[in-house]
């Protein structure tokens, strides 16, 4: 039990050093990153979740605005709701919904792709055709979900408030006008800016926890969904933790 | 490079899964420019050598020398210097599922070598062919058969012109149309390139058709190396048993088999 632990601890921290390495400094070394596959992990991480990351923040902007109104109704301060729903979705739960989106998409989808080719040994085949499997398979991911995980959250952050300021305006009889101005002078830079760090920090957790767990597949592809299931759940939590982490992070020093 | 006769020397190899040795102790040599069949009943350790011999598992005891390099403790960049002089047809040919066929076989060059892609599509054309795969070139994995696979994963592993080609199990799972089509594609490697061949197999026909040289394992040691001549001459008890498909004898007396079940 102690020994699976520690060979799983230093299993996990190799895939990290190998992925940074292959990702930031071998490029520099003449081994560049893939850069078509690349561009085919950001379509199908970033592009094709773009319908389903807006129609829930949509919802969420608009539950989010309606719960607020009715706590600040009754204290007569119903112009605050503009706060509320800017400053939660910027600096949570945009970041966070978009990453709990992208582990149940990309997330799952890593570990199912290299776990397949794990147990099928294609992997054994790129080594030794003198190809390193974490520069082939996980470096075009890593960079793909570092910029599509905040590029979605942004997406997240203008629909979301819209969500908000459409239920505003109309249930709420608000004035659009004066709802936008409140808007943009509850959001600071800041708020903005460490969602978008938090974000970063997620697509980072949901790569490496997909490929860890895909690396892990021994045996066939009854395991691959088994380590699929638990890249989900597993990245989940970590984006939790390096949640509460991050947001402990900000409140103290910003 | 010291020793020209002999393209991999192993001495004393040992390694384990866990606590269970899998290979006890094997030392012999595989000629250069020859095919040698390493053979051996289910599970006594076949692919288990095999990875050793093209570094993708590291012993727990003994040496391996390739072209009388050591590559036991080979770095990673050391180990793909040596892997370049070899080509691996894996058991279900690995070729890469999201790929076509001529990207496949293109893989390894575009990675090691900085030729135009004009000149790429050509040699990609000219491996296909030598393998009867011409045409395929835009074929998926998935929409090929076994032996077809079989022969693109050959193409792949011929891509770089290697000079040691490692097969496991080329021919299982394969008709025996099919499987003799890929022993003469073996043979034809052997006569016109010069390679030297490793083929892990327990398909008796196969053997007798392609070997020039031949190891036999049996739970983990060597149970016999030597020339085809000299394995069909040899009378060791165990060796006649795979050579001429006698089951193995029944090891238990009713009583003691009740008692096996039983789980005492
Ligand atoms: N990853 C592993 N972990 C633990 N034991 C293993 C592992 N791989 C193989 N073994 C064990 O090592 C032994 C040798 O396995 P190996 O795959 O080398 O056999 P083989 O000779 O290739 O058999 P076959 O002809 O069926 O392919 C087997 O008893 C197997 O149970
Ligand atoms: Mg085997």
């Amino acid at each position: 039990m102690a020994f699976t632990l520690r060979k799983d601890i230093s299993d996990a921290s190799r895939i990290i050093n190998h992925s940074f390495y292959w990702t930031f400094i071998s490029p520099f070394r003449g081994k560049p990153v893939r850069i078509r596959a690349m561009i085919s992990e950001m379509v199908k991480a970033g592009y094709n979740s773009v319908p389903i990351v807006a129609v829930i923040s949509f919802f969420v902007g608009i539950i989010l605005a309606l719960q607020a109104a009715y706590q600040l109704k009754r204290v007569g301060a119903l112009i605050y709701v503009a706060n509320l729903v800017g400053v939660s979705l910027t600096r949570e739960l945009s970041p966070i919904l978009t990453a709990i989106i992208v582990s149940g998409r990309s997330g799952s989808a890593f570990a199912a792709e290299i776990g397949s080719m794990k147990a099928a040994e294609e992997v054994d085949a790129l080594v030794t055709m003198g190809i390193n499997p974490i520069r082939f398979l996980v470096s075009p991911k890593l960079i793909a979900l570092m910029v599509m995980v905040p590029a979605l959250t942004m997406l997240s952050d203008v629909i979301g408030i819209s969500g908000g300021f459409l239920l505003s305006v109309s249930v709420l009889d608000m004035h659009p006008y004066n709802y936008y101005q409140q808007t943009i002078n509850a959001l600071l830079v800041k708020d903005v800016f460490t969602g978008l760090i938090k974000a970063w920090a997620f697509g980072i957790v949901i790569t490496i926890v997909g490929a860890y767990q895909g690396f892990k597949v021994e045996g066939g592809a009854e395991e691959v969904g088994r380590r699929t299931t638990s890249s989900v759940v597993a990245s989940i939590f970590l984006v939790i933790i390096f949640d509460l982490f991050f947001t402990m992070l900000f409140y103290y020093f910003t | 490079m010291q020793n020209t006769e002999h393209a991999i020397e192993v001495t004393g190899l040992r390694t384990r899964y866990g606590d269970r040795e899998v290979l006890k102790g094997l030392t012999f040599s595989i000629p250069r420019g020859k095919t040698t069949v390493i053979l051996g009943g289910s599970g006594c350790g076949k692919s288990t050598l095999l990875k050793h011999l093209i570094g993708l598992l590291r012993p727990s005891a003994g040496s391996i020398r390739i072209n009388g390099r050591e590559i036991t403790t080979l770095d990673e960049p050391g180990m793909d210097r040596v892997r370049g002089k070899m080509g691996v047809l894996f058991q279900g040919a690995a070729l890469l599922n999201s790929m076509t066929i001529a990207d496949n076989v293109a893989l390894p060059i575009r990675e090691h070598t900085k030729i135009n892609e004009a000149t790429l599509q050509i040699m990609v054309r000219m491996k296909l062919d030598l393998v009867g795969l011409s045409g395929f070139d835009h074929f998926y994995p998935s929409q090929l058969s076994g032996g077809m696979k079989k022969r693109a994963g050959l193409a792949r592993a011929l891509a770089l012109d290697p000079e040691m080609l490692f097969f496991d199990e080329p021919s299982a799972g394969l008709d025996p149309v099919t499987a003799a089509g890929l022993d003469e594609l073996i043979m034809k490697l052997r006569n016109v390139f010069r390679m030297t061949i490793i083929v892990v197999t327990h398909e008796l026909p196969s053997v007798f058709a392609i070997a020039d040289y031949v190891i036999m394992l049996d739970k983990g040691q060597i149970l016999f190396a030597g020339t085809l001549d000299g394995l069909r001459a040899s009378d060791h008890p165990r060796i006649r048993m795979f050579l001429e498909r006698k089951p193995e004898q029944q090891a238990y007396s009713p009583d003691d088999y009740f008692r096996v079940i039983a789980g005492e």
